[in-house]
């Protein structure tokens, strides 16, 4: 591939997802359900599916405030078994002592792509009377690790030897008020570091377009690589959960009342044509880069929606020798010595 | 109707006040040095508790920003967020810890439009809270500018680079 002329210093971590954004490809970003569980084959389970149909695997933090598997963990299997997760924090539980650890910790097992959070509220989950921290806003994290990743020290100054080469993520929900706000917010968050933004689920196209449009407006399509979330509803009682239940997500009427006229054994597929028709449109937009697919529990649905919107094949990932992250630790060590 | 929301609902006379007793403060500021900074604290730590209680919610932060987030205090948003809204807004803009209560953000965004003076400053970016001035007064922190110490290696930026045109949302700044 022509990538390959491109040198290695130019790139910012050298992910699959950069390259794939970086060659202006239709890139495509999938979430993984971590399991409630102790056994690596669950992650595995999934992220075979996925990896398949996406450039990068999200691994979510405790997201909706439900204690699962750690972000960090299921990272470290994905990258041990040649997979690119992208790895999500979120500010909720931790501070940023914690948190500039696990970025040091999870650049380490091999992670490029960090995706900075604040995080679902502690009240949206099944323990509502957990602490929440907050130390950091999403914003503050995403300029923290700019700062470890380019000027090679903790926030308080004190050195780190080996920087995180880390790909910077930020969220984005245009779908919620202050509408006129968010595009400036989503300027905030490049100027803190954001390289590339996945959003919030998106039902409403129109929304979606008029927020487009001010974003272009504002030159921001030319400086973050644009991922829109999308995603299966399985029936009109899950897309009515969603939307009242999940912080966040908004689903217009017509779409639920869609899934309301569909026959009961037709609504799941009914859901999955809504996703397809969404990701077609979204994809129409000047300034849309991706898109990230989200489906709770049914990653074989996310495939299925992938393959279907004519997304396939992804480009396959372009050789990296040195991808084990422990051979790379002692081929350093042999050369220093 | 409270003098405290009679107040809110107009943040142009707000951060005209604040504009003026910013001003008085550092006037006062070598008198109030000989007299020892942790003197005058205690002497007008009550009022201003009191008064910031009253107007915006204070939760004694110690590191007031309150005229760049639309005279709205941030530390009132469950989540402590100093620079936006999380994405958890509900639909009819309240919040979504506290359904009862109005996004703290909606309000400050919709404030820092009625503000010539710091409206604009929305757009800063806010470094981390820093818990040592917890429960201090914010206006002996800024005069002793401990308010302006940050992490060591944060880079401060206050007007977005990124934007050339931040201008044309926010009111025009009078001459002054």
């Amino acid at each position: 591939m022509e990538l390959n002329h491109i040198p290695e210093i130019d790139y910012i971590s050298g992910s699959r997802l950069e390259r794939v954004l970086r060659a202006g490809r239709f890139a495509v970003t999938a979430e993984l359900n971590p399991p409630d569980s102790a056994d690596p084959q669950e992650v595995y389970d999934a992220a075979l599916v996925l990896s398949r149909v996406c450039d990068a695997i999200n691994a979510t933090d405790g997201s909706g405030a439900n204690c699962h598997m750690s972000s960090v963990a299921i990272c470290s299997l994905l990258t041990r078994a040649g997979y690119e997760p992208v790895m999500q924090v979120s500010c909720r539980d931790r501070n940023r002592i914690a948190i500039q650890g696990d970025v040091l910790g999870g650049a380490a097992m091999g992670v490029k792509n960090l995706l900075c959070l604040t995080g679902d509220d502690t009240t949206a989950g099944d323990q509502p009377e957990a602490k929440r921290v907050f130390d950091l806003d999403a914003i503050q994290l995403l300029r923290t690790v700019k700062i470890m990743r380019d000027e090679s020290c903790y926030l308080s100054g004190r050195k780190i030897t080996s920087p995180p080469r880390l790909l910077l993520g930020a969220a984005s929900n245009p779908f919620i008020p202050p509408y006129d706000w968010r595009a400036y917010r989503l300027a905030k968050k490049i100027e803190a570091g954001a390289n590339f933004i996945q959003t919030q689920y998106c039902y409403d196209v129109p929304r979606f377009r008029q927020f487009m449009s001010q974003v272009r407006d504002l030159g921001l399509d030319q400086k973050v690589c644009l991922l829109v979330g999308v995603g299966p509803l399985r029936s009109d009682k899950a897309a009515e959960f969603m939307r009242t239940k999940v912080p966040g997500v908004v689903i217009p009427d017509q779409i639920v009342d869609r899934l309301r006229k569909t026959p009961a054994e037709k609504k799941a597929e009914e859901g999955k044509k809504i996703c397809v028709e969404i990701i077609q449109q979204v994809r129409e937009i000047q300034g849309v880069a991706g898109v990230h697919v989200m489906a709770y529990r049914q990653e074989e649905l996310v495939a299925e929606i992938i393959e279907e919107a004519g997304l396939l094949p992804r480009p396959r990932q372009s050789a990296a020798p040195e991808e084990d992250p422990l051979r790379q630790a002692r081929k350093r060590r042999r050369g220093s010595s | 109707m409270s003098l405290g929301s009679w107040l809110r609902d107009r943040p142009h006379l707000l951060e005209k006040i604040y504009q003026v007793v910013e001003k008085g403060a550092w006037r006062l500021n070598p008198l109030i040095r000989r007299l020892g900074y942790q003197r005058v604290e205690r002497l007008i730590k009550p009022f201003e508790d009191a008064g910031k209680k009253l107007v915006f919610d204070c939760r004694t932060c110690g590191q007031c920003i309150l005229h760049s987030t639309g005279m709205t205090c941030p530390m009132s948003c469950p989540k402590n967020l100093r620079n936006g809204p999380c994405g958890g807004t509900r639909e009819n803009g309240h919040c979504e810890v506290k359904p009862e209560m109005r996004c703290v953000w909606v309000e400050a965004y919709e404030r820092s439009c009625q503000m010539p003076i710091y409206g604009e400053e929305l757009t800063w970016i806010q470094p981390p809270v820093n818990l040592l001035l917890y429960d201090r007064s914010a206006w002996i922190t800024m005069l002793t500018e401990e308010d302006q110490v940050l992490p060591s290696c944060w880079q401060a930026t206050e007007e977005l680079t990124l934007l050339e045109d931040i201008q044309s949302i926010w009111p025009q700044q009078e001459e002054k």
